[in-house]
Order: structure tokens, then C-alpha cells, then sequence
């Protein structure tokens, strides 16, 4: 955080604040410089990078004039097999002041790191757990970083569009997908 | 926390810890769920959730079907209130594809969705009723389920997964003297609430049991995520019918019930049990208002083509069923396949903050506070 949001006149609380507005506030408050997404809302995402995370997240938290104190979904995703990054959906929301904000973590796969909100947030502590399950992305600072959904001993993340599904598992024969209903 | 152990010496009554295993097949866990708790003596610990054990890769099998297809799969996932889940992707998909649906759509929609979620709070007090000790409320909670199934069975052939609520519009009108039977069940249930209270709610044993037990306080349940009842019992005045109307609800009046600590802390097993209680009320006035209001000539469908292709682009959309807001973020690349699609499911945040409510309780109020949260398992694990 750079300097003291009251300093340059925001004393009054915003009642609402749309996507654009957001990003300017941000950009003023803040050492790293967004640049809004072109696309309309609801589309529009702030998109960070994960070196910038944590110190970006405790300010969305705890800023007086964000204050989003409710994380509504974390949502993992797979570009496409020729992508070469994955990516983290945040949608957080504000229960003070009604607004909404989307943030983007793309990381690439040959290195899915992501700093761990989970002691911001205490509701990303599953979904963070559920997403490496899933995608193999780590949550660096995670306190208890485990598969959530499938078993322990299970091998790849199935929600990777390249994932190739395991033709047994403990012996136990994994029936063939069938392609066109017979 | 809870035992008022302040006085004695802890270490004189400190002894070896024990792992007590709850699960996977326990009637009070609604499902397949172990939850390992650690125990020194009576007074828990720690508890350590296991899911999974219902995993059926629900958003797996969303990219490989059209989205069509998979509204049958979010009856599947929250199966006690499946025309809410079939609503809320419904909802989602109208907002990604920017389709406006016929009124009365709109209206027999909030129908089936406040009956489904009358059905579903019954379950919640039936089976929470049961979780500790109380076993008559439960019968009495299923005969009037019952009548609110049968309905749903003449409405659309099925009585728990319904398929019902498409996108663009619902798959059949009412049938005729369907409206006529809804009044008359209002007219039944209204005073059976009295019942339930008299039965349940003020029952010496059951606030016993409850009141003061486990106690969520907001700002938990907020970082949590906890939402829907659960987090109106902690006193938090949200509820997204209200907040963020969708569909034709900011059209009702209603009231928001909120617990207000009435047998004991604000946030407790009875505060969250009682606000389903007012909820029934609440309810039963929209479907009144809604059933008073709808237009009784017109289409069912909106008009669409016969495979939905949405735009590029992507969608957060959330909804309030009788557990929490229902999230689902949708992507869509333009094919007849969603390229994926995430549920944010209620169940799966109240569950997650067991750890920090229970912990410092007895093992029968893990039983009690699990049961007060009302999760699904199906919803869970998708």
C-alpha cells in the first residue's frame, strides 16, 4: 500500500462503485498500475499477477472504501490444450457496499504457483484445496494443502483438458466413455 | 468456549486424546461424510471433514454434454431442492445469453421454487429434530412434505429430481386445477407452523439441546461464506431475493427473518433452526402473492433456437436457495458445450467452517451443530 486513502479527499464512503470505478480507485491507492479490461461488464476482470496477490488482496480487504469482505466463488480454469497458462477466478463482493469485483490469475502450466488467500478469506481454504484437486495449481502458504474431492493416492487432475482418464484404479475397471448414445 | 472449564486445572483433567470417527455411513450426517474428530475426553478438539465420498465429476461431465443437458445433473447435485438448482442455472444462463423470459414464466417459476424450498426447510427441522432425540416432529414435518411432492408429482411426473425449469422458460403449463390445489395446500399448512412450534421449537428439551450451542458469530460466517439461514441466523439481515432481486422478486413483499438470539447468543443452533420456521411463513406469502398475480393465458417457452449456442464470454450469476446462495461462473466459447462451469455450492462453505464452531464442544453438540448447519452431501461433492 503506498499512502493513506484519505489523503487525496476519498473521506466519504462510496455507496457503490461500478468495475471502472474500482479500477481507477485502485490505481490511485496503489503502487501497481491496472489497466481496466476492454471488454462490458459483467465480462470486465481485473487481471494480476501472482507476485502482487497477497499485498492486493489484504488492500481489497481492508480499504474502507472496498472493504470486500465476502468472497463469493473461486473458480479455476483451463485455457485449452494449446494455452499455455491456467487461470484463477476471484469474485469477491462487498457486503458494506454492495459492489463486485472479478480478479484473474492466469499462471503458467509448466509452473502453477499462486500465493494462498486463505487466511484473508477463510472460504478459500476448500476452494484453494479443491482447485489444486483439480488443476495442480499450488497455493503457496496454504496450511493445509491436501486433495479435497477425490482420494489421496489419486493420480493426475481431471478437469486439465488433456487429462486422460486411468484404466483401473485399486483394480477396479473404469468403464469406457462412450462416445454417441447406442 | 463452551464448557466452563475456566475454573479447574486443565491439567488435572487433561488426558490422552482419542480420534472418534463420525462416518461415512452415520445417520446424522445426511449422507456419505466422516468427519474424524479428536476428542480429549467429552470435549472436541478438532474436527477434520473427509468429503468426496459422493463425487460424481459434476463439472466433468458439464463439458462434455449441452447445456441443455445439464439441467438434469443440478437436480442431481442438491437433490431436496432441485426446481431452486434448475432455477439458478436457468437464471445464469439467461444473464450470459441476455434473454428476457415471458411473465408468467417468471411466476410459475417463484412457485415452484418457494414450494420447493417449504419442502426442503421441512426436511432441515425434521431431520434436525432427529439429530437430537426428538423423533415425532419428523413425521409430522414428512406428511405435509409430502402433499407439496405430490404436487410437484402432478406438475411434472417426478417427485424429487424435476428437470423442470428450462432455459427460456419451464417444460410444462401447470395443469388444469393445478392452481386451485396449491391454494388449498396454503390453506392446509398455514396453521400446521403452529404444530411445528408447539411440537419443536419450544420444546424445554430440544432449546436445551440447541440454545446457546455452537455459536457462528457473523463476521465467522461472512469470511466463511456461509450464506442463506445459516448466516441470518448469526443476525445478518441478507438474502438475495431481497439484496439482489432476480427474476420478479423485488414485484413480493416479504420480510427477511434474522436470528435475533431469542433462547440465548445471537448465532446459535436455535437461532439458524428457528429462521427456516419463519421462512415457512415468508414463503407462503410469496407463492400467495405470486399465485394471486400470474397471468393465467401464455406461452411457456421463450422463443429460442433448438441448440442454445451463447455468445462468447463468461457469466457469475447466484441465486438463493433454501441452503445459501447458489453460484454457478459459466464460460462460454460459442459451442453447444460449455467450456466450463463452475457450482458454488451453499453446502460446501457451511460445512467448511464446522472446525471453528464446534471445537471446545461435546460430542452430542457436533451432532446437534451439523445438523442445525442442514448441508447436503450431493451438493458437496458434486
Amino acid at each position: 500500500m503506498t499512502e493513506d486513502p484519505s489523503a487525496d479527499g476519498w473521506h466519504y464512503v462510496i455507496a457503490h462503485m461500478d468495475y471502472r470505478e474500482i479500477v481507477d480507485y485502485i490505481n490511485r491507492n496503489f503502487n501497481e498500475l491496472y489497466s481496466p479490461d476492454t471488454r462490458e461488464e459483467p465480462a470486465a476482470v481485473l487481471r494480476v499477477s501472482p507476485k502482487d496477490w497477497t499485498e492486493l488482496a489484504y488492500f481489497l480487504r481492508d480499504d474502507e472504501n472496498l472493504v470486500f469482505d465476502s468472497m463469493m466463488c473461486i473458480t479455476g480454469i483451463d485455457y485449452g490444450i494449446e494455452d499455455e497458462n491456467l487461470g484463477v477466478a476471484y469474485n469477491l463482493h462487498s457486503m458494506t457496499h454492495h459492489h463486485k469485483l472479478e480478479v484473474r490469475i492466469d499462471v503458467p502450466k509448466s509452473k502453477p504457483m499462486i500465493p494462498s488467500v486463505e487466511k484473508i478469506w477463510r472460504m478459500a481454504d476448500w476452494f484453494e484445496r479443491e482447485i489444486y484437486d483439480m488443476y495442480g495449481i499450488t497455493f503457496e502458504g496454504h496450511r493445509d494443502h491436501r486433495r479435497i474431492l477425490l482420494p489421496e493416492d489419486w493420480v493426475g487432475f481431471p478437469l486439465r483438458k488433456d487429462y486422460e482418464f486411468p484404466e483401473t484404479w485399486h483394480g477396479i475397471v473404469v468403464p469406457k466413455i462412450k462416445e454417441e448414445w447406442e | 468456549m463452551g464448557i466452563e472449564t475456566s475454573t479447574l486445572d486443565r491439567s488435572a483433567i487433561h488426558g490422552e486424546e482419542m480420534v472418534l470417527n463420525i462416518g461415512p455411513q452415520h445417520p446424522s450426517t445426511h449422507g456419505v461424510l466422516r468427519l474424524q474428530v479428536l476428542t480429549d475426553g467429552e470435549i472436541v478438539t478438532k474436527i477434520t471433514p473427509y468429503i468426496g465420498y459422493l463425487h460424481r465429476c459434476f463439472e466433468k461431465h458439464c463439458e462434455n454434454v449441452t447445456y441443455e443437458q445439464v439441467i438434469p445433473y443440478t437436480d442431481r447435485c442438491d437433490y431436496v431442492a432441485s426446481m431452486n438448482n434448475n432455477f439458478g442455472y436457468a437464471v445464469a444462463m439467461e444473464e450470459l445469453m441476455g434473454i428476457e423470459v415471458p411473465e408468467k414464466v417468471h411466476h410459475i417459476r417463484v412457485i415452484v421454487a418457494e414450494l420447493n424450498r417449504i419442502a426442503s426447510h421441512h426436511l432441515a427441522i425434521g431431520t434436525f429434530g432427529l439429530d437430537v432425540g426428538a423423533f415425532t416432529p419428523f413425521l409430522y414435518c414428512f406428511r405435509d412434505r409430502e402433499r407439496i411432492l405430490d404436487l410437484f408429482e402432478l406438475l411434472c411426473g417426478a417427485r424429487l429430481l424435476y428437470n423442470y425449469i428450462w432455459v427460456g422458460g419451464v417444460s410444462h403449463d401447470f395443469p388444469i386445477g393445478f392452481v386451485e390445489k396449491v391454494y388449498e395446500f396454503l390453506d392446509y399448512f398455514e396453521p400446521k407452523i403452529q404444530e411445528y412450534n408447539d411440537l419443536l421449537t419450544f420444546n424445554k428439551i430440544f432449546i436445551e439441546r440447541t440454545a446457546d450451542v455452537g455459536v457462528l458469530p457473523a463476521d465467522v460466517a461472512i469470511s466463511y461464506g456461509v450464506s442463506g439461514p445459516n448466516l441470518r441466523g448469526s443476525g445478518v439481515k441478507w438474502d438475495l431475493r431481497k439484496n439482489e432481486p432476480y427474476s420478479i422478486y423485488n414485484k413480493f413483499e416479504f420480510d427477511i427473518p434474522i436470528g435475533t438470539g431469542a433462547m440465548g447468543t445471537v448465532g446459535d443452533c436455535w437461532d439458524r433452526y428457528y429462521v427456516r420456521i419463519r421462512e415457512l411463513e415468508e414463503s407462503v406469502k410469496i407463492t400467495r402473492q405470486a399465485l394471486d398475480q400470474m397471468p393465467r393465458e401464455g406461452d411457456v417457452h421463450a422463443a429460442l433456437p433448438k441448440k442454445i449456442r451463447p455468445p462468447k464470454g463468461h457469466v457469475y450469476s447466484r441465486t438463493e436457495t433454501p441452503r445459501g446462495d447458489l453460484g454457478f461462473y459459466i464460460i462460454s466459447d460459442g459451442k453447444p458445450k460449455p467450456f466450463r462451469l463452475k457450482l458454488r455450492s451453499p453446502a460446501f462453505t457451511a460445512l467448511s467452517c464446522i472446525d471453528e464452531i464446534a471445537r471446545g464442544w461435546m460430542i452430542a453438540d457436533v451432532i446437534a451443530i451439523l445438523g442445525s448447519l442442514d448441508i447436503v452431501l450431493g451438493e458437496i461433492d458434486r
